[in-house]
């Protein structure tokens, strides 16, 4: 594939990979002749999550099988915005089908590969959080059942923001979607028993199921880069903050993934064959408050007054993945 | 080499013989014997190089065949009824595409009520759906449809459905000649894909598609269609060349040279039909067949040429538009606008209601005689529905 010269005008910069590291350890993105499987002039709204996740995991697939890389993408946002015909944005072999389908096209790209003998090309699907633990639910689980030859990676922001922020199956309690309003005597969506993919598909004992957020980009390059390492069906789940289907400022994209770290609420960590093997640790912990305050959708839990009984029910539940992913290295360790 | 098998084993032979490199099934009843043959052969490595993939629906299915085939495999899958329906939203998708995959239905009612026996209402729902439509009169024109499919779906970038009678063919033991490998192969060659994902040379498949494009989209795929017929046509008549068979094409006639009525009709129900016909005619009776294999794409200009010179023609459908009546007599009627030929539509076996010759024989009588409705439900139990139509008004 050809290469795109970046222009950096920050160095040292996280943003794009420590340039102050030794050259084996630098991101994809310090190269400046990387490739660039998403490229800029894509019509993602300022500040999206979803657009950096993908950006990254898809560079470093890219990295990680020496370009031989083909891609199935769900209907969403990630669809939307890079494939406005004429245009697209993808410089990966690149097919989007259909909204709940993705992973099985994935499969079929896979078995055509296995039958022409292909060994190199590997595949890559991935799709947002409606697609995935919603409507293609079945497909995913199917894919993972056969542990067909794919990385799956959903992109997680919480609801269904291409059709304009409507509650998913992902969607965290409290929270206000166009569906889930914030009025009556329960604003916000109501606290249901939760779909937590991740452990759906540590449930399939699948090789590797790891989570992680674009305000750790390393580490989720480093859990690309392990996963197309392994052969198998394998789930990454990122978390990606959405500022119009949130309510928070376009700035605090990358702010708002890190609290939701280091509040406990989203557990960042790696499961190979089933079982848990490693988690980030929380090193400045947050109560919730300070995750929430910067989110519109959950501005009714501080107006008029704060909702305490709400809010320290989100508490109880930060803190119950904290003990349950071993979140923070307890005194005396 | 003529050999008395079951007409779903002979279709997985003759998927067999032109070598897919991917398969992909979902089990529903009487579809499941020819995907159970496919995965026997891919199992016992009589066809290698295949994956046969067991998916968890048909959605599934379909999807599977959809990024196998844009990665450039030959891709196979088969279904019927309900399964069908549950995968149209990837049926639309593979046709959008221009996917040349070949799906055989082996043709079921729709529910409710759920019942599993054939009638063309699976397919018929799929008639806008972009797929050709290729309709087997018996089990020998079901092994050579499959293989003259996949030569149609790859030249034209197009998929294409396969349809043979659930049960009646699916399930019938008939003499049928199915060709070897290397025979098909002489025939249907390696399939080279319009494009396909390649990381050397990546494409995006799948854009969305604004207002300012997509009518065009659109008429493109219309146009495409209306080619296809003549690539149907052109395939047919190359596999009589290797094959020395007559079969496939547009549509096949029998008896209708002067005949005063032909009637027109698909799938296995045409022999029973040129049966009947035979017996009316030695009653000295002016009456014809014309048996439709495309559905799709309809072949307007040649209906038209097939039924010039008749009075009347009997379109003979199992499944119908609810509310309205014939699905293909609508096609019909079109294509013999102005020619001053009557139609008349009978709607017969839905959900496995068996056709007896008794049935239609009595039934063409009467219609030869203009002594019918336009439209004729045939052998409908008519005491019986009265009297709950009648109980239904009450209560409105």
């Amino acid at each position: 594939m050809s290469t795109t010269q970046v222009k950096f005008y920050q160095v040292g910069s996280f943003a794009v990979g420590n340039r102050l590291l030794r050259d084996d350890e630098r991101s994809v993105q310090s190269d400046p002749d990387r490739t660039n499987a998403l490229t800029s002039g894509h019509r993602a709204c300022q500040g999206c999550g979803e657009a950096l996740g993908a950006r990254y995991a898809l560079d470093a697939a890219m990295r990680a099988t020496n370009d031989q890389l083909i891609a199935v993408n769900a209907t969403g946002c990630l669809e939307v915005f890079s494939t406005p015909y004429p245009e697209s944005s993808w410089r990966v072999a690149w097919l989007h089908s259909l909204f709940g389908n993705a992973p099985a096209v994935a499969t079929g790209v896979a078995a055509a590969l296995k039958a022409k003998g292909n060994t190199t090309t590997r595949v890559v699907a991935q799709g947002g959080d409606g697609a995935t633990v919603d409507i293609g639910l079945g497909p995913l689980s199917g894919m993972f059942e056969r542990n067909d030859d794919v990385l799956y990676i959903c992109y997680d922001n919480e609801a269904y923001m291409n059709t304009g922020v409507q509650r998913s199956g992902a969607t965290p309690p409290a929270a206000r979607t166009a569906t889930t309003q914030a009025v009556g005597a329960n604003p916000g969506n109501l606290f249901g028993q939760g779909k937590y993919l991740p452990k759906i598909a540590m449930a399939h004992d699948i090789p590797y199921v790891a989570t992680a957020t674009i305000a750790d980009l390393r580490d989720l390059e480093a859990k690309v880069e392990r996963a197309m390492s392994m052969r198998g069906a394998r789930y990454l789940h990122v978390l990606v903050p959405c500022p119009l289907g949130w309510g928070s400022a376009s700035a605090d994209t990358i702010k708002i993934a890190r609290l939701a770290t280091q509040s406990g609420l989203f557990p960042v960590f790696e499961a190979v064959n089933g079982e848990v093997v490693a988690s980030s640790k929380i090193r400045h912990r947050v109560p919730v408050d300070e995750y929430l305050k910067l989110q519109a959708r959950y501005s009714h839990l501080f107006s008029p007054q704060r909702n305490d009984q709400v809010i320290d029910h989100l508490q109880r539940i930060a803190d119950k993945n904290i003990e349950r992913y071993e979140l923070i290295i307890s005194e005396g360790e | 080499m003529l050999r008395q098998v079951e007409g779903s084993k002979a279709v997985a032979d003759a998927v067999a013989a032109c070598q897919p490199e991917v398969i992909c099934a979902y089990p529903i009843s009487p579809q499941t014997h020819i995907v159970e043959g496919l995965s026997q052969l891919v199992k016992d490595g009589t066809l290698p190089n295949c994956e046969f993939i067991n998916v968890e629906s048909e959605f599934a299915a379909m999807s599977v065949a959809i990024g196998a085939s844009a990665t450039g495999a030959r891709t196979y899958t088969a279904t019927a009824s309900q399964g069908l329906l549950y995968m149209v939203e990837a049926v639309y998708n593979a046709s959008g595409l221009g996917l040349p995959i070949v799906m055989t239905v082996a043709n079921r009612a729709i529910g409710g009520p759920i019942n599993i026996w054939n009638d063309h209402s699976d397919s018929m729902s799929q008639r806008d759906s972009g797929w050709l439509q290729l309709y087997a009169e018996n089990n020998q024109e079901a092994v050579d449809l499959h293989i003259q499919a996949f030569r149609i779906a790859e030249e034209m970038s197009m998929p294409v459905m396969v349809c043979m009678d659930g049960f009646i063919l699916t399930h019938a033991y008939e003499q049928v000649d199915i060709p070897t490998t290397d025979e098909v192969k002489a025939f249907l060659p390696p399939f080279v894909p319009r494009q396909h994902l390649d990381p050397a040379e990546p494409v995006s498949i799948g854009a969305m598609v604004g207002p300012e494009s997509f009518m065009e989209v659109k008429y493109l795929a219309h146009q495409r269609m209306i080619d296809s017929a003549a690539k149907v046509q052109e395939v047919a008549k190359d596999f009589e060349a290797h094959f020395g068979r007559k079969t496939g094409g547009l549509l096949r006639s029998y008896r209708t040279d002067g005949a005063e009525t032909i009637v027109l009709a698909l799938g296995s129900i045409i022999g029973t039909l040129k049966d009947v016909v035979d017996e009316l005619n030695l009653d000295g009776k002016s009456i014809g067949v014309v048996g439709l294999t495309s559905f799709r794409p309809f072949p307007y200009e040649a209906v038209a040429a097939a039924l010039k010179g008749a009075k009347r023609v009997i379109i003979l459908e199992k499944a119908f538009s609810t509310g309205t009546g014939g699905i293909v007599t609508q096609d019909v009627a079109r294509a013999i606008e102005g020619m001053g030929i009557k139609d008349f539509t009978v709607i017969a076996g839905l959900g496995g209601r068996p056709i007896t010759i008794a049935s239609l024989r009595n039934y063409l009588t009467n219609a030869m005689a203009e002594n019918v409705e336009r439209l004729t439900f045939l052998d409908l139990e008519i005491d019986t529905v009265e009297v709950e139509i009648n109980k239904e008004r009450a209560l409105r």
